[in-house]
C-alpha cells in the first residue's frame, strides 16, 4: 500500500469508532439484555460498516458483516434472544470485522489468508447455527405496556386543571383552613367540580375535630399557568399532599413547546419539564428527594415516577423522552472535535515552555531597570502568558475513563478463559491527565489487572467456601490529589501473604533470613525482579517478570505505586503520577548559593527554621512541629557534602507532602512561585540521587528541579525508625 | 352553651348558637355527638345563628351526615346562615347535603 486515499482513512476512522461502541455496547449488554438501544448501536455498527464497504468493494467484508447483521437483525426485533453465548460470539465477531478490515486496507486485492476465512466461517456457523428462537415479545415488554396506564377518571376533563389535596392531619392545629386556600383559587379561574373525600375518617365517637380528614379534588378551569396555580398552595405545601394535574389543552400546549425548545445542550428531564411549565422546580425537587430516598436499590426513573404519582399525563412525558434522545443524538453528531497531529500538540507545548522562560527573562529585565510604564503591560502579558500554558497544556489533557474501559473486555475475556465470575467496577473516569502520561500508563495498568484476575481472584468454588459473594470484584479507581492522580487497582480476592513472599524473597537471596521487615516493606517486595508468589506460572503471569517493569515504567513517569492488601480481603495497589510531564508550578529556593525547584504542589508550607520555636534534634535529624516528628533535610548539606559552608542566620524550612509522608527542607532563602519548564536531564546524570530534572531561569541559570518522593526517603533513613510517625507510614 | 334542643316524637331540632370552627369544634362536637343516639330518627340542624364556618366545622358537619347514614337517621340542615351558604357554594355542597337552601333576599352577587 503506497498511499492511503483520504476517504478510506475516515472509512478507517469510522469504523474503529463504530466497532468500539459495539464492544461498548455488548459488554453493557451483560448486565442489561434488553437494553433496546445497546442492541441498535450493535447493529448500527454492523449496517454501517457493511455499507461503506460495499462502497470500497471490499466484498470479504461485506459478506461477513452481512451474516452478523442479519442476526442482529433478528435479535432487534425480538425474534432471538440475547445470552451471555451470543454475545461472546459477537464479541469474536467484532475482533474478525477488524481484522478483516485491516487486512483489505493493507493488501488490497488480496484475498483473505486462509485462517481467517476459517475464523469467519467458524464464527458464522455460531451466529446462525446454535440458536433459540424466541416467540413473541420478551415478558417484560408486555408488563411495561401495562404499567403506562394513566387513571381514568383524571384525564377525561378535557380541559380542566385537576388539583388534588391530601392535607396531613395536623393541617388544622397549625393554623391552616383548606377552604381558604380553595376560596383563594376562584380568583385564578372557575371550580368547576369538587368532590371531597374523607379517606381516613374514623367513627365520630373517635374522631378528633381539631384533626384533619379532608381530601379534595378539584376540577377547575383556568388560563393560569401551572405555577401560579401551584403559588396558591405555597403555604400549604408542609401539611399537603398537593398534585396539579393540567388539562388535555395544556398538553397540547407542552408538546408544541417541547417541540419548540431549542436543541443545543442536553437537559435532564426535569429541567425540561420545568421549563415548559408543565411541573414546578417544587415538584421536581420532591420526586428527585423521593427517588433518593427510596429504599429499594432499583431506583425508578423520573418519568415513571411522575406517571405513577399521576403528576403529569404519559403523552407529555414521553414527548420529553424522545426531545432529550434526539437532542443527546445530534450533539453526538456535532460533537466538535478536530484532530490533530500528536507531534504538532508537542511542538505547540514546546513553544509555550520557551515563551514561559522568555516571559520570566522580561519581567527580570523589567524589574532591573525599573521601567515602571512597562510594569503594567508585562504583568498583563505574563498573566496570559499564564492562561495560555494552561489551556495548552488541558489541549494535551484526556480523560482516563476511556483507558479504564477498555479494561471490560480484558476482564471479560480473562475471566472466562480462567473459568471466574469476574466484574470490573469503574469511578473516577471523569479524571483528566496528559495523554502521553495516559498512554505509558496503559502496560503497567492492564498487567495489574491481570495480575489481579489471575493471582487476585479465586475460582468461585474457593471464593464460596471462603464465604464471599461468588462473583468476585476489581474496582478501578481514579483521583486527583495535590496536583498528582492516583490510580487504584484493588481486587476482593485472596490477597498477599506476607509469608509466602518473605520464603520467597529468602529463597531467591532478595533478604537475608534474619532480616526483620515491616508488613509494607514485605509487600512491596512483589516488585522486585524474579519474585512471583504464584507457586506455576501461568499463561497470563507468574513468572516473575513483570511487577518490577511495572514500577519502572511507573517511576520513569515521575510516578510511584505502592501496594497494600490482607490475606484473604484483597489487594490494593495504588499508583500516583504527575498528572502532565512538561510544565508545573514550581517554587524556588536557594541553599548554599544554588537555585533549587520544588513542585508547588507537593509544598505544604514554609515555617522560618529557629531552635527556640520548634526542638530540633540535629543528631536524629528531626523537628518537632507542632508535635509532629518531621524529619528534616539540609540541601545545602545534601547537595554539597564535602564544601566547606557557611552557616546563615536565618534559615528557613520547607515542609513538603508526597502522598502521606512528610518531610522538611531546610534552606537558606526562599524565592517564591515559579513556572517551571521541566528540561529532562542527560542520560549522565539518570541516576542521580534527589534530583529530577532541571529548568531554565529567566535569567539563563539553570535549576535543578527535586525528586521530592526520593528525598524524602532519603530524609526518613535519617531518623530514627522507633520515633517514625504513625501518620508516615 | 353552643347549641339548644328541642325534641319532638324522635326528631330533633337542634339550634346551633356559636361559629363553627376549630377554636370550638372539640365542644361542637361532643353536643352533637350526643344527640347520636339510637332513638333518635331525625336530626334538625339550624345553622341560622353560624356567624363563621371553618375546615374543622365543615367537617364536623361531613362526619355527622356519614355518622346519620350509618345510624339510619336522617340528618336535615335549616336555614343556613350566610357563611355556610358561602362553603356550600365554594365546594358544591347543596346536593350531597340534599337540604333546601334558602338564600336570603340580600343575598350579595358574587
Amino acid at each position: 500500500m503506497s498511499e492511503i486515499n483520504p476517504a478510506l482513512e475516515t472509512f478507517s476512522q469510522e469504523v474503529d469508532e463504530l466497532l468500539t461502541a459495539m464492544e461498548e455496547a455488548l459488554l453493557g449488554l451483560e448486565g442489561t439484555p434488553d437494553d433496546s438501544e445497546s442492541i441498535n448501536s450493535i447493529f448500527r455498527a454492523m449496517h454501517t460498516i457493511k455499507g461503506s464497504s460495499g462502497l470500497f468493494g471490499f466484498d470479504d467484508v461485506v459478506a461477513f458483516t452481512h451474516e452478523a447483521e442479519t442476526v442482529l437483525d433478528k435479535v432487534r426485533n425480538g425474534e432471538r434472544a440475547i445470552d451471555a453465548e451470543l454475545i461472546s460470539v459477537l464479541l469474536a465477531c467484532k475482533d474478525h470485522t477488524a481484522q478483516i478490515i485491516q487486512h483489505t486496507f493493507f493488501n488490497e486485492g488480496e484475498p483473505l489468508p486462509e485462517e481467517l476465512q476459517q475464523q469467519g466461517q467458524a464464527l458464522i456457523a455460531q451466529l446462525t447455527g446454535s440458536s433459540i428462537v424466541v416467540g413473541g415479545m420478551p415478558a417484560t415488554q408486555q408488563e411495561k405496556a401495562d404499567h403506562f396506564e394513566v387513571d381514568v377518571n383524571t384525564t377525561d376533563s378535557s380541559d380542566n386543571w385537576v388539583i388534588s389535596l391530601a392535607f396531613e392531619p395536623d393541617a388544622l392545629r397549625n393554623g391552616m383552613d383548606p377552604l381558604s386556600f380553595i376560596r383563594y383559587l376562584q380568583t385564578l379561574g372557575k371550580i368547576i367540580e369538587v368532590v371531597i373525600t374523607l379517606p381516613t375518617l374514623p367513627r365520630i365517637e373517635e374522631m378528633d375535630p381539631e384533626s384533619c380528614y379532608l381530601n379534595f379534588k378539584i376540577v377547575f378551569n383556568s388560563s393560569a399557568d401551572k405555577k401560579t396555580i401551584a403559588d396558591v398552595f405555597e403555604f400549604a405545601e408542609d401539611d399537603c399532599d398537593i398534585t396539579i394535574l393540567p388539562p388535555n389543552s395544556r398538553q397540547e400546549h407542552y408538546l408544541q413547546l417541547l417541540a419548540d425548545l431549542p436543541e443545543d445542550q442536553v437537559k435532564r428531564l426535569g429541567e425540561m419539564l420545568i421549563e415548559i411549565g408543565a411541573l414546578t422546580e417544587k415538584e421536581v425537587a420532591n420526586i428527585l428527594h423521593e427517588q433518593r430516598d427510596e429504599d429499594n436499590t432499583e431506583v425508578k426513573p423520573l418519568g415513571e415516577m411522575l406517571l405513577e404519582k399521576n403528576i403529569l399525563q404519559q403523552p407529555v412525558i414521553e414527548q420529553a423522552l424522545k426531545k432529550q434522545e434526539s437532542v443527546k443524538q445530534k450533539i453526538n453528531k456535532e460533537s466538535n472535535y478536530i484532530r490533530v497531529d500528536a507531534a504538532k500538540l508537542g511542538y505547540l507545548i514546546n513553544l509555550v515552555g520557551e515563551l514561559v522562560i522568555s516571559g520570566a527573562a522580561m519581567r527580570l529585565m523589567v524589574d532591573k531597570h525599573g521601567l515602571s510604564d512597562v510594569d503594567d503591560v508585562a504583568s498583563t502579558m505574563s498573566h496570559l502568558v499564564e492562561d495560555i500554558r494552561d489551556t495548552a497544556l488541558q489541549l494535551r489533557m484526556v480523560q482516563i475513563g476511556e483507558t479504564f474501559t477498555r479494561f471490560q473486555r480484558v476482564v471479560h475475556d480473562v475471566s472466562k478463559e480462567l473459568g471466574k465470575q469476574i466484574q470490573l467496577q469503574i469511578t473516577g473516569g471523569e479524571s483528566e491527565l496528559d495523554k502521553t502520561v495516559v498512554e505509558k500508563i496503559n502496560d503497567p495498568l492492564i498487567h495489574l489487572v491481570r495480575n489481579s484476575l489471575d493471582h487476585g481472584i479465586e475460582t468461585p468454588a474457593v471464593r464460596l467456601r471462603g464465604g464471599k459473594p461468588e462473583k468476585g470484584t476489581i474496582q478501578l479507581n481514579a483521583y486527583h490529589d495535590s496536583g498528582r492522580i492516583v490510580i487504584q487497582i484493588s481486587d476482593d480476592g485472596q490477597g498477599l501473604d506476607p509469608e509466602k513472599i518473605v520464603a520467597k524473597a529468602i529463597a531467591k537471596g532478595l533478604i537475608k533470613p534474619d532480616q526483620i521487615l515491616s508488613k509494607h516493606e514485605i509487600y512491596n517486595l512483589i516488585f522486585e525482579p524474579g519474585l512471583s508468589t504464584k507457586d506455576e506460572a501461568g499463561n497470563l503471569s507468574g513468572r516473575g517478570v513483570g511487577m518490577d517493569v511495572v514500577k519502572r515504567n511507573i517511576e520513569a513517569l515521575r510516578g510511584s505505586v505502592s501496594v497494600d492488601s490482607e490475606l484473604g480481603q484483597g489487594t490494593t495497589v495504588t499508583i500516583h503520577l504527575p498528572l502532565t510531564l512538561a510544565i508545573i508550578d514550581g517554587f524556588m529556593v536557594e541553599a548554599q548559593k544554588e537555585r533549587y525547584i520544588i513542585p508547588l504542589s507537593m509544598v505544604e508550607e514554609c515555617v522560618e527554621m529557629s531552635s527556640e520555636e520548634w526542638q530540633i534534634d540535629e543528631v536524629q535529624h528531626y523537628v518537632n512541629l507542632r508535635g509532629q516528628v518531621l524529619p528534616y533535610l539540609r540541601l545545602g548539606d545534601f547537595f554539597h557534602n564535602n564544601k566547606k559552608h557557611t552557616r546563615i542566620q536565618r534559615e528557613s524550612l520547607v515542609v513538603v507532602r508526597f502522598g502521606e509522608t512528610k518531610a522538611g527542607f531546610v534552606v537558606d532563602e526562599l524565592h517564591g512561585e515559579n513556572q517551571t519548564v521541566i528540561k529532562p536531564l542527560g542520560k549522565l546524570f539518570e541516576n542521580l540521587n534527589g534530583i529530577g530534572g532541571a529548568t531554565v531561569l529567566g535569567s539563563g541559570d539553570v535549576a535543578l528541579i527535586l525528586d521530592v518522593q526520593g528525598l524524602i526517603q532519603h530524609a526518613k533513613k535519617r531518623v530514627n525508625p522507633a520515633l517514625a510517625l504513625p501518620s508516615t507510614v | 352553651m353552643t347549641a339548644k334542643a328541642k325534641k319532638n316524637d324522635g326528631i330533633l331540632q337542634l339550634s346551633i348558637m356559636d361559629d363553627m370552627t376549630i377554636y370550638n369544634a372539640e365542644s361542637l362536637k361532643e353536643t352533637l355527638l350526643g344527640y347520636c343516639h339510637p332513638g333518635t330518627q331525625e336530626l334538625q340542624l339550624d345553622l341560622s345563628a353560624v356567624a363563621e364556618i371553618d375546615s374543622a366545622g365543615l367537617q364536623l358537619l361531613l362526619s355527622l351526615k356519614i355518622e346519620a347514614l350509618k345510624r339510619g337517621f336522617s340528618l336535615r340542615l335549616l336555614r343556613h346562615s350566610e357563611a355556610v351558604i358561602d362553603v356550600f357554594e365554594l365546594l358544591k355542597l347543596g346536593a350531597y347535603f340534599g337540604d333546601p337552601i334558602v338564600f336570603p333576599a340580600n343575598w350579595k352577587k358574587s
